[in-house]
């Protein structure tokens, strides 16, 4: 079966990327495309091992997080996007700001896309670790040389195509595992009844692992740590808008729409399949713990003597799927993770190669010397993620790692795409000083502040001084990225008033919303508007809230 | 000549549906006991089967000829 799916990948790709000139893409295909791009390994592994550790919770990634940002997205920030050519996000920097900012967050998502391979990298070397039975180190090694051979053969010459492609394989691969564990613990009920268990063993109250706001009064009646503030502002606000609208590996697949309404429409309609994502990737996590409690040592105890949550899905894979249908879900976690890491190290290697090295540090060699030059940041990108992929060993849930890498990047980022786009006083000086005390504000909270029950070092307080110790990883992510967030955009208005604007009306004309012709769509049948989309997006997600309150 | 994506996706659910049922017809009963004693490779098989056609149906009626679509699309701004 893994090699009916390699042999159909290979015929796939020769294919090549019809995909993207294509001006007819039926517009549920872009939609996919989009939460493809987003839909990897990472996150099914990610969002079940933060399922196990943190119950329902993890829910609000969906509905409190991806929902009111990809609303967001679609209604407001795409026309800035598609209307003003930029093909890439670091290069709408450019034509809003100047080549510095464009610079620094060229920067940060080389530093990002090193850690996102390298968790990628961590996870298929656990998975090679537990279905061959290798030593981590030798399934690391294993890992990295598959990624090196995926990306020097071309494997990544149709991502789009691919990542559809994925999506139907993760989806159609899960299932079967979701009904038998549901089917298997007695349903919802049986689970709740299970969950209490965790609960109670944990120490919180029954409900604490099944309801998702029930106990978000304060930071310690739930597994997360978490007050509603907290939660709606750092993850709600700063983390889901700063990832759904800068992520550029997101952002693109809508950029490369056949229209202004058909981009806008893109992250509307990809938000009606990601509403329902967590019945797929948080429940395997919390059939999991459910299991792990009732029937004991269902998940391994780790080093740090919790259980290794980010194994929820592999365990539930071996415990409940027979040879054949297992076959289908190891490929489609392998083919996941080998797209996950192969695109992100082939985004560092772009990054590196055109927006750092070839427009700072030697400009003007000859086409041969950059591609020299990108071979090697490719062989650097996975020697690095290597170092990731370690570091990664010491969080017993990736998602935490994922977040808190994101909380860094994409946080502060939001605050100067948002100040950008909406006002246009906003000067060229502003975003990048901006975008600099951001990431520091990040950098110093991270550094003074720790999750419980862990050393300094690469889980934060690495300054010396504790000031302050959250209940979780996850806690400290949100938080460091409001600070960031805050950070960036106070520094941002300030410099800009006190700064002299660069740029002149004229200039931005497209990239600013005061600045930019509104869009006509008086013409369109209501149920065709992307607004009516928006609104019943928004209601359906309040409606998902309030059944798992 | 340009490939609807939903030709390969289509098509490679279709194998793995054949495959799957075929498996599940010719496997032991005793590997279902992981699976509740149900016989996944066979009922998901045709799932995946099922699915499969449906997309090759869709993407074949999309390249074969057909009338104007009634409303055209207003023009790319």
């Amino acid at each position: 079966m893994l090699g009916i799916g390699w042999a159909l990948r290979r015929v796939i790709r020769s294919s090549d990327d019809f995909f993207l000139s294509g001006r007819s893409i039926p517009a549920w295909i872009a939609g996919l495309a989009f939460i493809s791009a987003n839909l990897g390994a990472q996150e099914v592994i990610g969002m079940a091992a933060s399922g196990a550790k943190y119950g329902i919770m993890t829910s609000h990634f969906y509905w409190v997080g991806a929902m009111p940002a990809m609303v967001f997205v679609g209604l407001f920030m795409m026309p800035f996007y598609y209307g003003s050519r930029a093909r890439s996000v670091p290069e709408y920097l450019k034509l809003r700001f100047d080549e510095k900012t464009r610079a620094l967050n060229a920067v940060t998502f080389a530093i990002m896309t090193i850690f996102s391979s390298g968790i990628s990298m961590y996870a298929l070397a656990k998975l090679f670790e537990l279905v061959l039975g290798w030593s981590f180190h030798g399934s690391i090694v294993l890992s990295a040389a598959i990624v090196l051979i995926y990306i020097f053969l071309g494997g990544l010459t149709s991502a789009i195509y691919n990542e559809v492609l994925q999506f139907f394989l993760i989806v159609l691969g899960f299932l079967p595992l979701v009904l038998l564990g549901l089917k298997d613990v007695g349903g919802w009920s049986g689970l709740t009844a299970k969950l209490a268990t965790v609960a109670a063993n944990a120490g919180f109250e029954p409900g604490a692992w099944s309801h998702s706001w029930k106990y978000m009064d304060a930071p310690s009646h739930n597994p997360m740590g978490m007050e509603w503030f907290g939660l709606v502002m750092g993850l709600g606000f700063a983390l889901s808008f700063g990832y759904w609208c800068t992520d550029f590996l997101v952002v693109q697949r809508a950029m490369a729409a056949g229209s202004m309404t058909a981009a806008r429409r893109t992250p509307l309609i990809a938000a009606v399949p990601k509403m329902l994502m967590p019945a797929l990737v948080i429940l395997p996590g919390m059939l999991a713990i459910g299991l792990h409690a009732s029937r004991g040592g269902f998940l391994p105890i780790g080093s740090d003597g919790q259980p290794e949550y980010n194994l929820a899905i592999p365990m539930m894979l071996g415990h409940y799927l027979p040879t054949g249908l297992l076959g289908l879900g190891l490929t489609a976690l392998m083919a996941s993770f080998m797209s996950g890491m192969a695109g992100n190290v082939t985004a560092f290697n772009s990054v590196w190669t055109y927006d750092i090295y070839q427009t700072h540090i030697r400009p003007g060699q000859t086409d041969g010397h950059y591609l020299r030059v990108g071979h090697a940041a490719t062989v650097f990108g996975i020697l690095a993620s290597v170092v990731a992929a370690y570091s990664a060993t010491r969080f017993n849930n990736i998602l935490d790692m994922l977040q808190l890498v994101f909380s860094f990047v994409n946080g502060p980022l939001f605050a100067t795409f948002l100040l950008g786009m909406f006002w246009r006083r906003t000067t060229s000086h502003g975003a990048f000083y901006g975008l600099l005390t951001g990431t520091i504000t990040a950098a110093l909270h991270y550094g003074l502040t720790l999750p419980r029950g862990s050393v300094p070092g690469i889980k934060g307080g690495f300054l010396g001084a504790v000031l302050h110790v959250y209940p979780s990883e996850m806690a400290l992510n949100f938080w460091t990225a409001l600070f960031a967030w805050t950070g960036c955009f106070v520094a941002t208005l300030l410099i800009s008033l006190f700064t002299k604007r660069t740029k002149t009306d004229d200039e931005l004309r497209g990239l600013v919303h005061s600045l930019t012709p509104r869009i006509q769509e008086g013409h369109m049948p209501w149920y065709k508007r992307p607004v009516t989309l928006a609104v019943g997006i928004l209601v359906v997600s309040t409606i998902l809230n309030v059944i798992f309150w | 000549m340009r490939l609807d994506v939903r030709f390969p996706i289509g098509g490679m659910f279709t194998i793995f549906g054949v495959i799957l049922v075929v498996y599940g017809l010719v496997s032991s009963p005793a590997i279902y006991e992981k699976s509740l004693g149900i016989n996944v490779n066979l009922w998901w098989g045709l799932v995946l089967l099922a699915f499969g056609i449906v997309m090759l149906a869709f993407a074949w009626r999309a390249i074969t000829p057909k009338p104007p679509e009634p409303g055209p699309r207003p023009p790319a701004a």
